[in-house]
């Protein structure tokens, strides 16, 4: 590949970054002392507002409009990021924290004095045990060279960053089920309003940022709204991570501006599909997707917030998981399916009862002993969850099925004519009895 | 007498600092973690210990350690081995991967081998989709990753680690220190 600067990955440009004098050397903590010794708190919200970025854990709101939410006469305020990382497809955030832990923790820290926040705690989902141990050891760095901690600079501005561990809950990305879950309770979602912005952590004015967020905002502060925004399209500026999986040959992150078509992820930077086969279809925002046939148009989209919108997808968190013609969609289906009836967290009936009945049904055609009436049924159900559940995570259940029944319904009704199946690619294998099953546990 | 309050004070007062003083109960995940390094899994007597530290109920305790699916109420191997299945996972040959590891260690999903080494598990997504067939693997309170495998490499793994574990049986033997 050529020279690219990265704006993210920078450990691909400068191996070291992940060591605080090397990070400094390199610019690091300019914005944070920028903005704590001469911007005031307005100002900061008011670049990243400017800079139009928005939020990179799935939903896209932009960034600045989401801070400026919370009102200035409830105190303390609070910043929680979430790192729990844990849509399937999604491996962007684990390795910005891993490889580039100063630029991230300095996001969390601008965000922090851009809303005024005197602690911020960053929940990280359990299995990333070991980057959060390193992530400790960094912010430990922080207080003894006084970029965290009381008075910090002498300005009287104090700020506390705490690691947070969840412990195996896909749920706890949802932003109310993560503040349930750092308060010690079940990670189930809150209803709402009131949002985040007004009731959030201990009932507090709280902002949550994803992690690859958070890391646009040492560049934004230290170079500019408009430096930021001369990357990407006029709706959605900026630079983006794609994580690419799937039937591709070199599968990994991408960071590339917003923007950039299908096609060139997918070919140019993943190297094409496995033995040079077809894309025959496209999850853009991992399991959580709706489904995009790989179409020559699709291809040519560029992978923006917007028009992936209008492909009738979206964007989410640019888990990109490619398909190709080895890959029966009944059965990529069930996959997912099994995925968030294993993850619903039980807490709304749509949703728990919903992926129950729809897992049946899929791994019935999946196996090829059901029939044309599972698969009419298997779309009913979905439908009468869609619009009913408290969060995302029952919606995001009934994307899949929806939209592969109706794009590749001959691909169920092969399956159920079928009989057994004969491909090994995508079969499931018997969900374990043990612990990780629990959800299924008083069933 | 609360046993991990006792051991650990250190640690748990450190972790109970992270949060403000009428929020204890955000320190139930990190204690959790604390009882299952001790025993390898989480005891009703723990529990208990954890709900008397942050003020409440041992059935609350009880329900989100049965809610979280890293934490264990029952007896596992000594290592934990995840392998992850989900559809990125599965798109590069986890399923089959999963079938030969659980034959070469004879046992079924779920279950644990004879000598309580290992045991196996399916789980969901693990953030190394790019990197499958891959498997985490627990192990009291610390926890790594063994990525772009195939079953020799896990094969090879499995062997060190039974190794090690006769060499120091061997050597609990001799000197006898527990």
């Amino acid at each position: 590949m050529s020279e690219q600067e990265y704006v993210l990955l920078r450990h691909r440009s400068i191996p070291d970054i992940h060591k605080l004098d090397v990070y400094r050397q390199h610019g690091g903590f300019d914005a944070f002392h920028k903005a704590v010794t001469s911007m005031t708190a307005a100002d900061v919200l008011n670049e990243v507002k400017n800079s139009g970025l928005r939020g990179r854990g799935g939903a896209g709101f932009p960034t600045g409009v989401k801070w400026s939410f919370l009102p200035n006469n409830v105190w303390p305020h609070y910043v929680v990021c979430n790192a729990d990382e844990s849509e399937p497809g999604t491996f962007k955030d684990r390795e910005i924290m891993e490889s580039n832990p100063f630029q991230f923790l300095e996001g969390v820290m601008l965000c922090a004095f851009g809303v005024q926040a005197n602690v911020a705690y960053i929940y990280l989902r359990g299995e990333f045990y070991p980057i959060a141990k390193q992530l400790d050891k960094c912010i430990k760095q922080l207080e003894e060279e006084g970029l965290l901690g009381d008075n910090l600079f002498g300005t009287g501005y104090s700020l506390r960053v705490y690691t947070h561990l969840g412990a195996g809950a896909y749920i706890c990305g949802e932003e109310t089920a993560l503040l349930e879950s750092l308060e010690g309770k079940l990670g189930q979602p809150r209803l709402r309003p009131p949002f985040p912005a007004n009731y959030g952590l201990y009932g507090k004015p709280t902002v949550i940022n994803n992690v690859e967020t958070l890391t646009n905002l040492p560049p934004i502060i230290k170079n500019g709204a408009e430096w930021y925004k001369s990357f990407g399209t006029e709706k959605s500026p900026g630079v983006k991570i794609f994580s690419l999986s799937g039937r591709v040959k070199r599968p990994g992150n991408y960071e590339l501006p917003l923007g950039t078509t299908f096609r060139e992820l997918i070919y140019e930077h993943g190297g094409g599909i496995i033995d040079d086969r077809e894309v025959k279809a496209i999850l853009p925002a991992g399991a959580s997707s709706n489904i995009i046939v790989g179409s020559d148009e699709a291809l040519d989209t560029p992978m923006d917030y917007e028009s992936v919108a209008q492909l009738g997808s979206a964007l989410g968190s640019a888990s990109v998981i490619v398909i190709d013609d080895t890959v029966n969609i009944a059965q990529l289906v069930e996959q997912t399916v099994n995925f968030f009836k294993h993850e619903s967290c039980g807490k709304c009936t749509p949703c728990r009862e919903g992926t129950y009945w729809m897992n049946h049904l899929a791994r019935r055609i999946a196996s090829g002993e059901g029939s044309e009436e599972d698969v009419v049924m298997l779309e009913t159900v979905a439908q009468q969850m869609v619009g009913k559940c408290l969060c995302a995570l029952g919606e995001f259940s009934t994307a899949a099925v929806l939209t592969g029944i109706k794009q590749f319904r001959s691909d169920f009704i092969e399956r159920v004519k079928s009989g057994k199946t004969e491909e090994v690619q995508v079969e499931r294998t018997p969900s374990p009895a043990g612990a990780s099953d629990r959800s299924e546990v008083g069933r | 007498m609360n046993e991990i309050l006792g051991k650990y004070k250190e640690e748990v007062d450190a972790i109970l600092a992270k949060y403000p003083q009428d929020f204890k109960r955000s320190a139930v995940l990190p204690l959790l973690y604390i009882a299952q390094r001790e025993q390898g899994y989480v005891t009703r007597e723990a529990m208990a210990e954890i709900a008397d530290i942050v003020g409440i109920s041992t059935t609350d305790v009880a329900s989100i350690a049965g809610f979280y699916s890293l934490f264990y109420e029952t007896p596992q191997g000594t290592y934990h081995i995840q392998v992850c299945n989900d559809l990125p996972c599965a798109l590069r040959g986890a399923n089959e991967f999963l079938k030969q590891l659980c034959e070469y260690l004879g046992v079924e999903v779920g279950e644990t081998t004879a000598d309580g080494l290992f045991t196996v598990e399916a789980v969901k997504c693990l953030a190394a989709c790019h990197r499958a067939p891959m498997f985490q693997v627990q192990e009291g309170d610390r926890l790594h990753y063994h990525e772009n495998q195939t079953i020799e490499t896990a094969k090879a793994w499995i062997e060190e680690i039974r190794q090690q574990a006769q060499a120091r049986a061997a050597e609990n033997k001799d000197g006898g220190q527990q």
